[in-house]
């Protein structure tokens, strides 16, 4: 259960949000919506303890989780809006350091994002959407509980969209959370929505509590998931 | 432990496949210390005399070279977020850093010093103490340099301000190392030299990675 109360953050001297409340059991999944600048990715920097909050509280089943930063980085799986991908390594040498932290196959997380063929191909000839593809494998290796996605599925073709879709079912199935920025329609059934208002910046004396949102996600009913991703 | 060897084979890897930039401080401190012969002249008394001076002070501007990309290209392509979030404490990141900086920089460095004083014909007895001065030497520079990079990185023009910002710290390491060799060709011993190098480098070996880790920590803010 990942919980935030009051949280706020600013990027440089602007404050993006405050007073932010959401909660995220275990199987549940979170949208992040709003406008361009709403801090959407801030938000998701802020959960995955790249930044710190600047009030408000985080905490993982009832415990601070930003207080030790190492232990909640093992909780925690972040694909960014950058791709992380090396161009001068090949695709399987990429995660071959992901796949050394979690102890995965790569050939496997590759054959999930549908990259299979390309395993030996330097990561400079792949195109945006295959990089992307080969940033999402690094989620199929992880163990984390919870999955921090920032646009996911930008640049990413039917097919491929249809395939993460599958993977996220099977990580909320498998009790994994997920929490997505994104402006493209997610293949994952419920979903709960936090909207990030833009936050013009108002002067911070006398705002008080209550402006905004407060979701709670909980995991998706227990019978829908086919059985078939097993292999 | 495994996490940092992990991280520790990535670099290596990586420095691998960019052969070009990782040969790029080797020539440059073959190149540059090949000019002084050329520029006061092949007197052998001269040239002996100042020969572990142009050797130390080659190896350090060319142990700066690759600093400028050590974090700026994980930074850029947002593979420093992936590192933070391994599960290391960010010193350890930076650790593992400059421990693959030294070994594709300062090792090379270190044997290619060699074959250069005896070029620059520096006297018989400097050269194991020249030698003994770089061990310990490029592994502060190393670490010096890390801290630096990360501490300018994010910062705009970082690449000018790292130079300005490492050299003066690597002064002392300058000092002590050119005084052991120094020592040596004098008949002295060099001992007490080498044994300061030793005591700055067991200060730098926390400290650097400390601070660099901060460092990368503010930056990925």
């Amino acid at each position: 259960m990942l919980q935030g109360t009051g949280l706020a953050a600013f990027r440089g001297e602007r404050l993006v949000f405050r007073d932010l409340d959401f909660a995220v059991a275990g199987g549940g999944a979170l949208l992040l919506t709003g406008p361009n600048g709403s801090g959407k990715s801030t938000l998701l920097r802020l959960l995955a303890g790249l930044l710190r909050p600047a009030a408000g509280r985080l905490t993982w089943d009832g415990a601070d989780a930003l207080a030790d930063l190492p232990a909640h980085a093992r909780r925690v799986a972040y694909v960014g809006h950058q791709d992380a991908v090396k161009p001068a390594l090949t695709v399987a040498e990429n995660l071959r350091f992901a796949a050394r932290l979690s102890g995965g196959s790569v050939g496997a997380a590759l054959a999930a994002v549908g990259l299979e063929g390309l395993a030996d191909l330097p990561a400079r000839m792949l195109s945006a959407g295959q990089r992307r593809r080969s940033a999402l494998a690094r989620l199929a290796l992880s163990q984390a509980p919870l999955w921090l996605l920032d646009e996911p599925t930008l640049g990413l073709d039917a097919t491929s969209v249809e395939r993460f879709g599958t993977m996220l079912l099977a990580h909320r199935a498998n009790n994994g959370m997920a929490i997505a920025a994104t402006h493209l329609p997610l293949p994952i059934g419920d979903i709960a929505e936090l909207a990030l208002p833009l936050n013009t910046p108002p002067p911070l004396a006398g705002g008080g509590r209550g402006k905004g949102a407060v979701v709670t996600a909980r995991p998706p009913p227990p019978d829908p998931l086919p059985q078939g991703e097993g292999e | 432990m495994s996490t940092f060897l992990a991280v520790l084979a990535r670099e290596l890897r990586l420095s691998l496949r960019h052969g070009a930039d990782t040969l790029a401080a080797l020539l440059f401190f073959l190149l540059t210390a090949a000019l002084f012969p050329l520029a006061i002249g092949p007197a052998p008394e001269t040239l002996g005399r100042i020969a572990p001076g142009i050797v130390w002070v080659c190896a350090l501007l060319a142990a700066l070279l690759p600093l400028d990309r050590l974090f700026g290209a994980d930074f850029e392509d947002g593979s420093l977020d992936q590192l933070l979030l391994c599960g290391l404490p960010p010193g350890a990141i930076a650790l593992a850093k400059a421990m693959a900086h030294w070994l594709v920089t300062g090792l090379p460095l270190l044997i290619a010093a060699a074959p250069l004083a005896v070029m620059l014909r520096m006297s018989d007895p400097a050269l194991p103490a020249l030698l003994a001065g770089l061990l310990p030497g490029t592994m502060l520079l190393s670490l010096l340099g890390t801290a630096g990079a990360a501490i300018v990185l994010g910062a705009r023009r970082g690449g000018v301000l790292l130079p300005l910002l490492v050299l003066p710290l690597a002064t002392p390491v300058l000092i002590f190392g050119v005084a052991a060799a120094d020592a040596a060709s004098g008949g002295l011993s060099s001992h007490p030299h080498l044994l300061l190098l030793a005591a700055l480098l067991a200060a730098a070996l926390p400290l650097c990675p400390l601070a660099a880790g901060a460092g990368l920590r503010s930056a990925a803010e």
